[in-house]
Order: C-alpha cells, then structure tokens, then sequence
C-alpha cells in the first residue's frame, strides 16, 4: 500500500492523534485476550459511522485488509490484524444513543462496555441479559461480532437473541441497516447471519438491543462439593427436575483456589467443586423452586449449600467466577481457552477425557464454566516462552475438541472461531457446509477485506488431530 | 480446506518454533530503537510482569483510558510495553516514557485485577530505571531534582519554603502578580506552577515532643505521622486528627525525628530516596514506643504499609519494616475499627465522600471513612458518581500532566456537585488541596474537608 498516502488521508479523517502508526505505539495494538500477537500497519479510532465509513472505504481503495477492534478482550484472536492490516478501534464510539423503556431496547454505539449498558439500563428498572466474564471490559461491538454468551444465557440465550437490528459497514465504506433499527423486518434475516460473522461481512456501528425487565426476585445458591463428579450429577438432576435456572456454572478445585488466592469470594478453598446457581423469576416461583434446588444439592452428596439473597453477598459469588480466568495469572503467564460444548448429559465423560488429557500431556487444565448448557472451558495454563509448549497445548486442545464433536456438542460456544479454533473446523462441519459459509461472506465482502484469515481454515494455523498436531506458522509473521 | 481468496502470504512450514519463539508468535527481529533496557536489582521483575495475562478487565478502571480511549494510556498497554523493553523488542524510549509518565498510580487498575498484578510495584521500578537512564520528561525531571531530592527529604527546608510561599500569598505580592500581565509573559509551565501553586494553612503543625494525652482513660499509644506538605497546608486537618484520637482514648506521639513518608520519591521512581526516609520513620517510630502508626494521608499510609516490600533485602531492616507496616493503620481504618465514640449533638450537613485512590485502592478501605461519617448523628452521607475515579491529584501529577490533571478535576468536581453536598470529604492532602482549588475554579459554595475534621467539628459541636 501507499503508506504515508493513506496514512494522510486517515489523519484528515480523524485527526493526527487517532492514527496510531509509530511502531512503538502499536506494540500495544498487538494483542487481544488470547495467546494470539501480530502487529498491525495502523491503527485508527473513529468517533463516529461517517469517519468509520470513509477510513474504511479509504482503506478498501488503497487495498489493506481492514479489521475490527472493540476493547480487545476476546479470546480466539478475532482482533489481531494481519501486519498489512489496518485495525479500526471502536472505544471512542461508545455512547448509548437512547433508550427506549416502552418497547424496552437500547441503541447503542459498538465501543459501549456491555456492563456499563447493563448499569445505565438498571435505572430504569431494565437490564441486558448477556453477561460475559469479561462484562466490565467488553464492548457490544465485538459481542455482537463474535456472538458472546455469558453465565445468564442459559435461560436467556446468547447474543443474537438480544439483537434486533443494526447499522454497518460494508468492506466497501458502504453504510447499510441489517435487521431493524426503526421498524419491523421484512425479507431476509441478514442481523441472524451477522451476529457472529466475526467482522468477516461488515462492521457494526449501531447496534439495537432488546432489554429484559428485572427480576423480581433472584437468590444464588453456593453448591459446595467433595469432587467434580457429584457436581456433574447434581447438574443433571437439576435439569432433570426440568428446572433451567438463570445461570448454572460449574468451578474446579484448581479454579476455586487460583480465585480465592487472589480475591476472597467465599468459596471454601478445599472443595472439589462448586456450582454457583442463579433463580430469577416471581417471588413464588423463585421460592417453590428454590426448594427445589436445594433438594437436589443435597441428593446428590452436596458437603453444604449456601444461600446469597443480598445484592452484595451473590455479587461476592460472581466476582469469583467472573474473574476465574484472570486469576489464572497468578498461576501462569499464559492461557488457552478451549471453548467447547457438549451435550450436558455428556458433561462428567467430558471432564473425565479433560482430566485425562490434562496428565498424558503434562499441562495443568482448569475448568470454569457454563455447566447449563454444556459449555465446558478447559483453559490450559502455561508459560508459552518454554520451547514447545505452545505445540503441546495445541495438541491437547486438539483432542478435546475433537471429543466435544464426537460427542455431538461443538467447538465453541461463545468466544469465536478467530485464528485458534479455524483448523478445527472441518470436526464439525463438512466442505460443502463450509463453502456455504464461505457463499455467505463472499456475498457481503467479495474481496475478503474484513477480518480476512479468520474463520474458515486456510492451514495457516495448527492443524487439528489426527494429524501430528504442528505449530506451522507464527500466526501471520 | 484452503481458502484460495486469503490474502496473507502462505507462512513457511516449520517443524520447530524457530525464529518465532519469544515471544509466542512475535518474530523477533531486534529492537525498535536503540534505547537502553531495564537492568540492574530495581529492574520491574519477571514475575510481575507475566501474572498480567491481558484479560483487559483494567479498562475501564483507569482514568487515562476512560479519558483518553488510547490502549497505550491503560495499565495492560503500559504492562506490555514494560514486557516488550524486558524481552528486549524495544529500549526505553521518550515515546513509552511519555505513556509510563501520563499515569497516575491511583492503583484503580490493581484493585480490579482478577491476576492480582503489583501494578503500582512495577510502574515505580519502571520508572526507577527512566530516571536511572535520564530518561524522565522535563518536568518531572525538574521537580525531581529541586522538590523530591531538594526539599522533601528536609523537613527545614520545606518549612522555609512553605514559609515563603505562605508570605508571597499574604502579602498582597500574589494578587498583585495575578492582577499584573507578568503571568501571561512567564513561560508555560512557571505561569502554570503560580496558578497551582499549594495555599499554605494560616497555621501549620509541628511535631512536638510532647505527648497529646487521651481525654478521660488512655486505650492505647497511636504515633501519628506528621508527613511533608499536610502539615503545611492542611495544619488543621492535623490539629483536628490529634484531638478527635485524644477523644477516642488516646495517647498521642508526633515523633520529631520522623521523616516524610517516601511516597512521593517512590512514585517518581526515587527508590534509594524512598528507603532512606522510611528507615527513618522506622527508627523514629520505633524510639516512641508506639502500639500503632496512624496516618491521616493515604497516599502515605499506602507507602507505609508496603516498607516492608521496600526493605525486603535490607538485612538489617526487612524485619523492622514488616512490623512498622503491619502496624501502619489509616486513621479512618483505626477509628471505625476502635470503634469510635460517635459524637452526641446534631450535626446537619450534607456529605459525599470522595474515596482516594491510595485509600481504595492501594489500602482497599472504602467503608471505614463511611462508618467514621456515618456516626455522627444528623450527617446526610450521599454517593456521588465515580467516586474512587482519581480526582486527578496524585502527588504532584497537576504540575507534570496539568492537562489530565484537570479534565480529571473537573470530571469529580461535577460528580460531586451533582449531589448537591454542604461537604466534600476526603481522606488525603493531595485530593483536598486538589478538590478544594476545583470548588474555587467551579465557584462553588461547597466546602473540602478531611474526614476527621468532620468528626472534630461534630464533637465540637457537643454540649
């Protein structure tokens, strides 16, 4: 590319001090939540969709791949840009345009921090339901990119079902609305193909939301077990009782320590494993099946249960599991989150093959996670600057998720595809299902300008057993 | 399935990581720039470095981000390019020093940290090595040199400075100069310094060798930490510290051989400066004979408290430092923990709390100032906005960042205006002086008081 051109002309867009293009400055452009690194060309940050539009179209003209950037917390590398890449960064983007409390939505710019949407919504006796561990960093942007779930999407479902329309731009520099942003949709329902896509199609510039009313009643219950496989067993009972709780998450004896020696969130430091379980609903209906709950806690060889009501006691509760991750840092620098899902009845048979893994490869693995609807989150922890530890990790996550396929569950159920999960794709679908894909994002960017090499596999990246699973590429070095 | 349309070029295929081994993914390639690396025993430690997994979760705490919107002004940008000097990808250079410089420790960003970084441990040591290479911007390299070396460390000194300025402000040569055209020809940065220039208290507090005696039967011996500028400019926040702890049953020792608190030399990067005073206090503290070190600053107490980390490899000093940290308490952490004697008159005032960032988040205590207000009975306590967001204060940050310094400024002042407050409380010098010179430029009726000397008037208030 014309360099030093484009660069003026993206000054004059934004102004000098929202180009970031000295090397020194994008060492910190880098990287995102995952183990993934490449250093863009330049950075830009937009202040609004008509800058956003032309730095786009400008760079579309000049022929530089173009990749979105929320706060970059994601964890499969969907935010790091290819060396020639252009990354356009949304947190100056990042008010809440207006929030209409009768037909209870919210528009939204894509740089909002998804809690900070959450708290405003709250004042008027609102909320947005998807709540990711990373709530009080990420951006409805990139969650609305790569479908972000969180603990409460087990009753609420992820993402896309709190999406109703939104404003984006096309590789192109093309603005155009997907969904509805004032009116009903008709025709195609592009916003379910969108929400997703990665930042492959477009990127977003407004997002509407669909808001919930607050509970009238939540109590959060602290199942406390000697071992991993009662905590499995109590899962299936609960849901058995045809009971699906708000949240219901699942932390492990090496979880529960890494938080507690950093944060104190009452869980007991020498369990096996905790269940951490929401109720919402009517004051009756929490009560009746509270009973419940409990109920099954105990059948199922719970060594006790506590019970948080106060605001300040279940907030105790989460901050544990929404920090697990983080946590892990105190125990290594590095962390590869496996994002995988299996059918919930397959949850113990999983944790049994994680725990397996975990010893023939000599790699710690902790386990937090969304223990409702089979989410597991095998993270593996390791210091990648040991030689070959990254090829060995990867192979480990290459096995689980190869698992989590046979067993008929997915590779991911809310962090994305990105670079670190695409090889895999072919466990779960087949060429003909991918081309498919591919159809889909050739119709929206012909030129593969968006987020380009993420997704679809292109060898680029590690290859999934059974080959001899092999670091081939430093990524896009 | 190859994807045909991909437009990086195809990766060679290695069976080793060669070439792209440290850090993960990253060719190495060489230094960005020929600037010196970190080095030596004060160096920002491996360790520390890598507990930060860039989860992101800081974000939002941090003021220069929330402000800024830039990776390079929040706490996981300054990490990682304190990784990248460490793991040699670039030497220290005016462009990272110019990040590192823009922040202001509050710590927001360590209170959040679900990997417990010691962020405020490695921002003082890069900065040590900034410093120990010349490194430093301008201003803080003036400041250092003339206020941290100069002035701090010599209790004398800062007193005949502080006499000085209490004399220029007095005389009537201050608002003659404000009045003249002189501070529009002064160079930036001097016309800046007058205008930000401390007002000195009518009456400052000194150390005496005098014990205040507990009214009615003594409970314990506190030592109070008298510090550098609070007595200067806040004299009657300390006079009111001495009574409302002679109140609550105590013996009261202000040690005259004690020091400044080192904080303000540790935050530059001063480290050899810093340990010096707090042997200092650990001597002078340890001659009084004290059962507990109490501070009304909590910049300070956040300093005292970690002498022990401070000192860990002075053999003859790691142990003392342990001890004096462990006995350090905030003096609204050790009334509510007393507990206090709530006063028994009415005292009506509106009241939102400012938390200082070395009280949230370096020491973590946002309740004890709240108990120690809401003791007093008829006192309103509201909540304002953002209320543990850095007023923009932090030590002499105004004087280096004034720009940050000031949007900050703003920023609290407006949040606690909202509330509506006959008071602002606070618990640390910096923030009041910081506060009350934002309630003069917003030209409002509200006041800025130390918690305790709420608490002192509402027990002067008694019958």
């Amino acid at each position: 590319m014309a360099a030093p051109d484009l660069l003026a002309q993206l000054r004059s867009v934004v102004g000098d001090d929202y180009v970031i293009a000295h090397p020194e400055d994008l060492l910190v452009y880098e990287y995102d939540g995952s183990v993934d690194r490449s250093m863009p060309r330049a950075v830009v940050l937009p202040a609004s969709t008509d800058e956003a539009s032309q730095v786009i179209a400008l760079a579309y003209q000049a022929g530089v791949p173009v990749v979105g950037r929320g706060s970059g917390t994601g964890l499969s590398g969907g935010a790091i840009t290819p060396p020639d890449g252009l990354q356009v960064a949304f947190p100056r983007m990042a008010r809440i345009l207006k929030i209409d409390t009768l037909n209870r939505t919210a528009l939204v710019e894509p740089g909002v921090i998804n809690l900070d949407l959450d708290n405003y919504a709250r004042k008027f006796g609102l909320r947005y339901a998807p709540d990711p561990s990373s709530q009080r960093a990420c951006s409805l942007g990139g969650n609305v990119a790569e479908n972000a779930g969180g603990p409460h999407c087990l009753a609420y479902g992820t993402t896309t079902n709190h999406v109703i329309g939104m404003e984006v731009i096309l590789e192109d520099g093309a603005i155009v609305n997907l969904g509805a942003l004032a009116r009903e949709t008709v025709g195609y329902d592009l916003r379910g193909a969108f929400v997703g896509s990665e930042g492959t199609f477009g990127i977003a510039t407004k997002i509407l939301v669909r808001l919930l009313p607050l509970p009238e009643s939540v109590r959060t219950f602290l199942g406390i077990f000697a071992d991993i496989d009662s905590a499995c067993t109590a899962v299936s009972a609960i849901i058995g009782h045809g009971i699906i709780p708000a949240a219901l998450e699942m932390i492990d004896a090496l979880s529960i320590r890494a938080v507690q020696n950093v944060t104190d969130a009452g869980y007991p430091n020498d369990a096996g494993a905790v269940l951490l379980i929401e109720l919402e609903g009517l004051h009756e209906e929490v009560d009746e099946l509270s009973a419940e709950v409990e109920a099954a806690l105990w059948d199922t060889g719970a060594a006790d249960v506590r019970i948080a009501e106060a605001d300040a006691e279940r907030e105790r509760l989460w901050v544990g599991r929404k920090t697990a991750f983080g946590a892990f840092g105190a125990i290594a620098p590095n962390y590869y989150l496996v994002d995988g899902v299996v059918p919930r009845t397959r949850l113990t048979h999983m944790l049994r093959k994680v725990s397996e893994v975990s010893h023939r490869y000599g790699i710690t693995i902790a386990n937090v996670f969304h223990a409702g609807d089979g989410n597991l989150h095998p993270c593996m922890l390791f210091d990648a600057r040991e030689p070959g530890v990254m090829d060995n990790a990867m192979a480990a996550a290459a096995e689980l998720m190869a698992e989590c396929a046979a067993l008929g569950g997915t590779l991911s159920g809310e962090h994305g595809i990105g670079l670190e999960k695409k090889e895999f794709m072919p466990l779960v679908y087949t060429d003909d299902d991918m081309a498919a894909m591919q159809k889909v994002r050739n119709a929206f960017a012909p030129d593969n300008r968006l987020n380009p090499g993420k997704i679809f596999p292109d060898g680029s990246y590690y290859h999934p057993a059974p080959h001899p699973a092999r670091h081939t590429a430093g990524l896009y070095a | 399935m190859p994807n045909p349309e991909h437009p990086t070029p195809p990766v060679p295929t290695s069976d080793t990581d060669a070439g792209h081994g440290f850090p993960y993914g990253i060719p190495f390639t060489g230094s960005l720039n020929d600037g010196p690396g970190f080095s030596g025993p004060d160096a920002p430690a491996e360790p520390d470095l890598y507990r930060c997994v860039h989860c992101g979760l800081c974000l939002s705490a941090c003021p220069t981000y929330v402000t800024t919107r830039l990776e390079a002004e929040s706490p996981r940008g300054r990490i990682a390019l304190m990784k990248a000097v460490h793991e040699g990808r670039t030497g220290i250079s005016d462009r990272l020093v110019s990040h590192w410089e823009l922040c202001l420790q509050c710590r927001a960003c360590e209170a959040v940290c679900p990997s417990g970084v010691p962020y405020g441990r490695l921002m003082e040591h890069t900065r040590a090595q900034v410093q120990e290479h010349g490194l430093q911007g301008p201003e803080l390299s003036r400041l250092s040199r003339i206020f941290l070396r100069a002035a701090l460390p010599h209790p004398r000194r800062l007193h005949l400075a502080a006499h000085l300025i209490r004399l220029y402000q007095r005389s009537g040569l201050q608002s003659l100069i404000r009045r003249s055209r002189l501070l529009r020809i002064l160079p930036g940065s001097l016309a800046q310094m007058e205008t930000q220039m401390p007002v000195m208290a009518p009456r400052f507090f000194t150390p005496a060798r005098q014990v205040y005696p507990a009214h009615g039967e003594r409970r314990i011996t506190v030592g109070l930490l008298s510090g550098c500028v609070m007595p200067l400019m806040q004299g009657d926040a300390m006079r009111a510290a001495v009574r409302v702890l002679q109140r609550n049953g105590c013996d009261v020792a202000v040690p005259p051989a004690q020091a400044c608190c080192g904080a303000l030399n540790l935050h530059a990067g001063d480290l050899e400066m810093g340990r010096q005073m707090a042997r200092r206090n650990i001597d002078a503290f340890r001659a009084a004979g004290v059962d507990v070190i109490v501070t009304a600053s909590a910049g300070c107490g956040s300093s005292m408290k970690e002498y022990g980390d401070l000192l860990r490899d002075d053999p003859e000093y790691a142990a003392a430092a342990q001890d004096f940290a462990s006995s350090t308490r905030d003096i609204t952490e050790f009334l509510a923990a007393l507990p206090l004697d709530p006063p028994n008159a009415e005292y009506p005032r509106r009241v939102t709390m400012q938390d200082p960032c070395h009280l949230a988040h370096a020491q973590r205590i946002t309740d004890a100032p709240r108990q120690v207000l809401r003791s007093i009975p008829g006192l309103q306590l509201t909540e304002m906005a953002e209320s543990s967001l850095c007023c923009g204060s932090a030590g002499f940050y105004s004087l280096i960042q004034p720009a940050m310094s000031q949007q900050l400024q703003r920023r609290k002042i407006d949040h606690a205006l909202a509330t509506e407050p006959d008071l602002i409380a606070s618990a640390n010098p910096g923030c009041i002086a910081q506060l009350e010179q934002g309630l003069r430029s917003a030209g409002a009726a509200a006041q800025v008081r130390h918690v305790v000397e709420i608490l002192d008037d509402a027990y002067q208030a008694e019958t």
